[in-house]
């Protein structure tokens, strides 16, 4: 039994949500085969030679996989579950936009179910996953015979380091010639990113323009060390970009503290943030839904307090 | 050009769900239904490429319970031109849905599918690249913004570090996110209107599709509760307990 893990990379280093999907793969015991779809990916697979668990590191390198397209990637998956002859029993990859948009189309071509967002395994063919927002938790039975599983990295440790596994060269799958390109706009920061962070200073309509979101919330995050995040109403008003929205279709996040400012609390975002350790709520609304879930709630205008809270902390 | 729209009847999005006692599954007797926002979002963008002369005929589809009608004539309020309504009473499952759309695609023959990204009942967020890989055609999931001309498609996308745009050879499937367009509210009007286009049932055996499904739920539990806390009355306060209490900072 070997589970093949899916790794997310930039090709020159790993992704932290490939590392959570390595722990996720060694609950189910078995064999880590760890495979990295990439061009010039060779640093990212040394790296991968390096995860704790991993027992055997597969590259397929080719210019196809220059843009890491859905069509490419889910193509390589296949040729590799295909080539092992039934010994591969489970593929996992994160739940993050890459895993999302490449597994599906590898249980279809398999003709199996995919099981998204697992958060438990309670046993090789059993997992528990979230739905309705995360207001109900199903365990769910898969009868097929190749598992296909996304992995809700927050649900999950990240592997440490300490393998040495061999890498393994595989021969690419040829481009589908379906998808090109044409370019990325990628949010440049210094920040923690917020899937990792330990804090998070997330800010929502209350903000009332991107200007106060940056002039008040910056100096805050800057003395935490904390990522930015942000609600979906403060995003679909453009005081910052898709990338800082948590919740139910954005990122789903739990670190150790979240600070949630000028945020109400719509369901949608508490399915993002309710893992969070410690959840502190700053809004002026004392009826706002976001304190039925805080931690330390305060009723306060947030232009005084967050400058405050900067100055104190 | 044809656009096949695909819509799916869920929980409406204000409804707080509540899990049965027995452990079965959530409570859906009584609760309000409406269409997936997504498939909103998919539909209403197929209108504006059909109002914007891309498009000449958008096609919406949905499976599963006679009550799915309703979502349809929402779709057809909005602006689709028909609908196909693949009945069954059988729990669907994503893979499942995306043979049927197959079925219907060959069918039909449209240029562009364009589906929601996910449903926000089961949260599975696969139908759409599904359908994609059956049909083997290319996919552009979570598009913020969609361009159509002469036989290619040039989406952006939403992904986890920002934005990036695609160019994809048609026919294509396209997954819509929240930032892709405001849909429209359907006018008492163009609600009457819909009530007199074209609407087909189809049965999952006519289609030839085997849509048993694969996974079989254990058990539907309420996820652990998060108790409010303690109200602080300052900030000093606040980082007092912060410190001292919770300990991270």
């Amino acid at each position: 039994m070997t589970v093949l893990v899916i790794a997310e990379h930039d090709n020159a280093s790993l992704k932290g949500a490939t590392l959570n999907t390595v722990t996720a793969a060694a609950r189910l015991g078995g064999d880590i085969a760890l495979l990295v779809v990439g061009a010039g990916a060779g640093a990212a697979a040394e790296a991968a030679a390096k995860v704790a668990g991993v027992s055997k590191v597969l590259v397929a390198d080719s210019a196809a996989f220059a843009d890491q397209s859905a069509e490419n990637v889910a193509a390589q998956i296949l040729a590799v579950v295909g080539a092992s002859a039934g010994s591969i029993t489970h593929v996992l990859a994160p739940a993050t936009t890459f895993g999302k948009n490449v597994l599906p189309r590898v249980a279809a071509l398999l003709d199996v179910a995919q099981i998204s967002e697992i958060v438990a395994i309670e046993s090789a063919d059993t997992f528990v996953r979230p739905i309705y927002a995360g207001n109900a938790l199903a365990t769910v039975k898969s009868a097929d015979a190749v598992k296909v599983i996304t992995v809700r990295t927050t649900a999950f440790e990240a592997a440490g380091e300490g393998g040495s596994a061999a890498v393994e060269q595989l021969s690419a799958v040829a481009d589908s010639g379906l998808s090109k390109l044409l370019g990325r706009e990628l949010t440049k920061s210094a920040r923690p990113e917020l899937g990792a962070a330990k804090i998070i200073v997330s800010g929502g309509r209350g903000m009332g323009s991107g200007e106060n979101y940056h002039a008040v919330l910056e100096p805050l995050a800057d003395k935490l060390g904390a990522a930015l995040g942000a609600s979906r109403a403060a995003v679909d008003a453009g005081y910052v970009p898709n990338d800082y929205q948590v919740g139910q279709t954005g990122k789903i996040v739990a670190p150790q503290l979240y600070l949630a400012v000028g945020i109400s609390g719509a369901i949608q975002h508490l399915a993002g943030m309710k893992d969070s350790k410690v959840i502190v709520a700053i809004n002026k609304d004392p009826e706002a839904p976001i304190f039925q879930v805080a931690d330390y709630g305060l009723v306060a205008d947030l232009f005084e307090a967050v400058p405050q809270l900067a100055a104190a902390v | 050009m044809k656009i096949l729209v695909p819509v799916k009847r869920v929980v409406d999005y204000n409804v707080k769900v509540r899990v049965k006692s027995d452990g079965t599954g959530v409570d859906i007797a009584n609760v309000k239904m409406s269409m997936n926002p997504f498939d909103e979002i998919a539909v209403e963008e197929a209108v504006r490429l059909k109002e914007a002369g891309v498009a000449t005929e958008v096609v919406a589809v949905s499976c599963g319970v006679g009550a799915c009608q309703e979502t349809l004539r929402t779709a057809m309020a909005i602006g689709a031109d028909r609908g196909i309504l693949v009945e069954t009473d059988a729990e669907l499952q994503p893979l499942a849905v995306a043979k049927l759309l197959k079925a219907l695609c060959d069918k039909e023959q449209p240029q562009v599918v364009i589906c929601g990204k996910q449903a926000i009942d089961d949260d599975a967020n696969q139908t759409g690249q599904m359908l994609s890989a059956l049909m083997g055609w290319p996919q552009a999931t979570f598009a913020s913004k969609v361009a159509v001309s002469a036989g290619k498609a040039t989406v952006t996308r939403e992904i986890d570090g920002g934005l990036e745009t695609l160019e994809i050879a048609l026919p294509a499937v396209v997954t819509t996110d929240l930032r892709l367009n405001e849909p429209r509210y359907a006018t008492l009007p163009n609600i009457m209107k819909a009530k007199k286009k074209p609407l087909e049932t189809v049965k999952p055996a006519d289609l030839g599709v085997d849509v048993a499904p694969r996974l079989t739920t254990l058990k539907v539990v309420e996820p652990p509760k998060r108790s409010a806390g303690v109200m602080v009355a300052d900030v000093a306060q606040l980082v007092e307990k912060l410190k001292n209490e919770a300990k991270v900072l």
